[in-house]
């Protein structure tokens, strides 16, 4: 097995020597404990920090993003076989064998993360600022945030996986929390309830995988684990694998765990942009990635990421070209758009990177996406439905402006960002095999129709407003979040790659390895765009050339089904529900007729014999009296029977 | 004499002393009964220490003979308290705390 020599050797060259923190780099900790002071003043501080605390939610968020631009700037001093940086806080688990330390890691794949959280998150701090102006519950909201922030660094910073988890579980409850923020609308507290299970069937994913390395490797820190990665036999491997994709896709909402992002569109926008869009979704890319020695020695298990990646992207493209609640069609998209990292991913050395770029080009331009659909909904009276939108574009001019660059970017025309790193990865997939490039290209052109579509829905044709409402555009505190992503959007994909020479940036991390294909890079970008190009001329012909009806038609087979989210739900119904609630309904059966019965039956019929002997408690003083002398005749008489 | 027959006298005594208890309904009566038998047996104890020398049964007899003081003075004011209350002395009538 050459080939598998030649990956084992590629494994094997991903695990960097950690060195010390020391300038800034010893502050790491303090990255996550900015945050997490900022949420725990407002959660237990009660109403008096409800003046000042959106504010300090605020301050705290930002102190993150410079401290994490300062370290990318140390980052970028050192080089590059020195810049995974270690930092070991406190000793925590310390069981026999079984060590993990509240230890951090801060390493290219890291600060990239760090960067993506802390940024766009002050950003849609800022623009919540506007937004939930006038929320009674405000600063519980901005807790929230801060909270899932510092979960969030916790996840991409520890150095070891059962700390990971830690970071992966306090995600999941922030966005289980603000999912549910407005609770009193049943819909949201059922939402937030969906996504938490959903995302559980994931999470005993990664708790298996992490138990799995530890019996095998008989540690959780990523580099002894992936160090020794090479040692360990394939089904092991794959095994792990697997259960780390199981974990990816509760997270990362990928077939088949793909059902509570569309429900979880229920949160207010802020969150469904920092959470449901740039951040959170994206946690279960960052752990393949960086999972990436276990993923680079499994065939198998790499091919399973590929194959749910394109599933996904599918579905995610198809649900979104149907929806119309621009929350829920966005869902569909970032569905689609992750879909892409993770089949990125599943490429192996040619496709980490990319999956990486597209990250956080994704993050950027779709967090502004997501807060430009927050700002149409916010002058529209909160009404997502776009049939009821149209011609918005002159009365919302920043907020149509910017979100013409994030639709600009997300269909991948040069030179917005989408364009680069998707077509980095349309690239490697046809380096891959031919299939998976095609399924990625189409999706791209998919992506153009549903982008389309949206725009012509909402900016163009005709007014097709509710009586009463009264668009106009959002405050400066939301416009400028929005313009400084828009410019993110624009130019970010030809910073990070020409500037910022990502691919050499996470070589160290990731591997990266280009292999030869048939034709060259330009090609395929131009195949690419006129696919994207025709998607937009039969959306922009549909959607904005002929009316939009107010009420949605019938629609074809296929249409019912997106809309439908191609009964994703009744799917889980069939397969999940109904026979969990028919196992738990014979348990209860078995729990009343055969374990209470038992006992009852026991109980009841001590209760009868009671009830028989309490007739001879008569009451009556002579009659106790009576037996009292018959006792002692009886007891006389056996006395002088003995005698005798 | 035979001491004997003091037991026999103390068995009849114990005797309708019992039958007293049991037939009749008037609390001073019965209460009167109890005293009879309660003296039957005195009587018995005072009739074995006779026959057996010693004077351990009369010391018993006095003993008894304190308690029935004691019983007596409890016992009197319970059925005194209790005809002022019902207007009657029958024993069969309190029985309030039967289900």
């Amino acid at each position: 097995m050459t080939t598998g020599a030649a990956v084992l050797a590629e494994g094997a060259a991903s695990v960097q020597e950690v060195m010390p923190a020391t300038g800034v780099f010893s502050w790491i900790w303090l990255l996550i404990a900015l945050p997490a002071l900022g949420a725990a003043v407002l959660l237990l501080g009660g109403r008096r920090t409800n003046t000042w605390g959106p504010i300090f939610a605020i301050v705290m968020v930002a102190g993150s993003a410079v401290l994490g631009i300062a370290m990318l700037l140390g980052m970028m001093a050192l080089p590059a076989e020195e810049r995974s940086i270690g930092q070991n806080a406190a000793q925590w688990v310390f069981v026999g064998a079984f060590k993990a330390d509240l230890a951090f890691q801060l390493d290219q794949l890291s600060i990239a993360f760090v960067l993506l959280i802390t940024i766009v998150g002050t950003l849609i701090h800022v623009y919540s600022l506007g937004y939930m102006a006038h929320d009674r519950d405000r600063r519980k909201f901005f807790g929230y945030l801060n909270l899932f922030v510092a979960a969030m660094l916790t996840l991409v910073l520890a150095n070891n996986f059962l700390l990971l988890y830690v970071g992966w579980e306090g995600v999941g409850l922030a966005s289980y929390l603000l999912i549910g923020f407005w609770l009193h609308k049943p819909s949201a507290a059922a939402a937030a309830k969906k996504a938490f299970i959903i995302n559980r069937v994931g999470d005993v994913g990664l708790s298996l995988a992490i138990m799995v390395m530890f019996v095998t490797f008989g540690t959780v820190t990523f580099d002894q684990v992936f160090g020794a990665a090479g040692n360990a036999n394939e089904g092991t491997l794959t095994a792990i694998g697997l259960l780390l994709l199981l974990a990816a896709c509760g997270k990362s909402a990928q077939f088949p765990l793909q059902a509570w992002l569309l429900d979880a569109m229920e949160g207010p926008t802020p969150v469904s942009a920092l959470i449901h869009a740039a951040t959170m979704v994206t946690a279960g890319v960052y752990l393949i990635v960086r999972s990436n020695a276990i993923f680079d020695l499994t065939v198998w298990a790499a091919g399973a990421v590929i194959v749910i990646g394109l599933i996904t992207m599918t579905m995610g493209a198809i649900i979104g070209s149907a929806k119309d609640d621009i929350k829920k069609s966005l869902a569909g998209s970032t569905m689609s758009q992750i879909g892409y990292m993770i089949t990125a991913a599943g490429l192996g050395p040619i496709g980490y990177v990319f999956a990486i770029f597209h990250l956080l080009t994704h993050g950027v331009f779709k967090a502004g996406l997501f807060l430009g659909a927050g700002s149409v909904m916010h002058g529209m009276n909160d009404n997502v439905n776009m049939r009821r939108y149209g011609a918005l574009r002159g009365v919302m001019t920043a907020t149509f402006i910017t979100f013409m660059a994030g639709y600009l970017a997300i269909i991948g025309i040069p030179p917005f960002a989408g364009f680069w790193s998707k077509d980095s990865i349309i690239h490697a997939a046809f380096e891959k095999h031919v299939v998976i490039g095609i399924i990625a290209m189409l999706v791209a052109g998919l992506t153009g129709f549903y982008m389309t579509r949206m725009v012509a829905m909402t900016f163009f044709g005709k007014a097709r407003w509710e009586d009463g409402v009264h668009p106009h555009e959002s405050p400066k505190v939301m416009t400028i979040p929005l313009w400084i992503l828009a410019i993110g959007s624009t130019f970010m994909g030809v910073a990070l790659l020409y500037w910022g020479n990502i691919e050499s940036w996470l070589e160290p991390v990731t591997g990266f390895a280009e292999a030869p294909t048939p034709l060259p890079e330009l090609a395929y970008g131009l195949i690419t765009l006129a696919i994207v190009l025709v998607g937009v001329f039969i959306g922009w012909r549909t959607y904005a050339i002929r009316e939009v009806p107010i009420e949605a038609p019938r629609g074809s087979v296929l249409t019912r089904a997106a809309r439908a989210e191609l009964y994703g739900n009744e799917v889980n119904e069939v397969l999940v529900v109904r026979p969990s609630f028919a196992l738990s309904r014979s348990l209860t059966w078995f729990d009343t007729a055969w374990v209470d019965g038992t006992v009852m039956g026991l109980a009841n019929t001590v209760g009868r014999i009671s009830s028989g002997l309490r007739r001879t408690q008569t009451g009556f003083a002579r009659s106790y009296a009576l037996s009292m002398v018959g006792g002692a005749v009886l007891v006389a008489l056996a006395l002088v029977l003995v005698r005798i | 004499m035979n001491p004997s027959n003091y037991i026999v006298l103390s068995a009849v005594l114990f005797s309708i002393g019992a039958v007293g208890v049991l037939v009749r309904r008037n609390a001073i009566i019965v209460f009167m009964c109890i005293e009879l038998m309660l003296n039957a047996a005195n009587l018995a104890f005072v009739g074995f220490a006779r026959m057996n020398g010693n004077l351990d049964g009369q010391v018993v007899a006095f003993f008894v003979m304190v308690v029935a003081a004691a019983e007596v003075v409890i016992g009197l004011a319970i059925i005194v308290q209790i005809f002022r209350s019902r207007r009657s002395a029958s024993i069969d009538e309190p029985a309030l705390l039967k289900l």
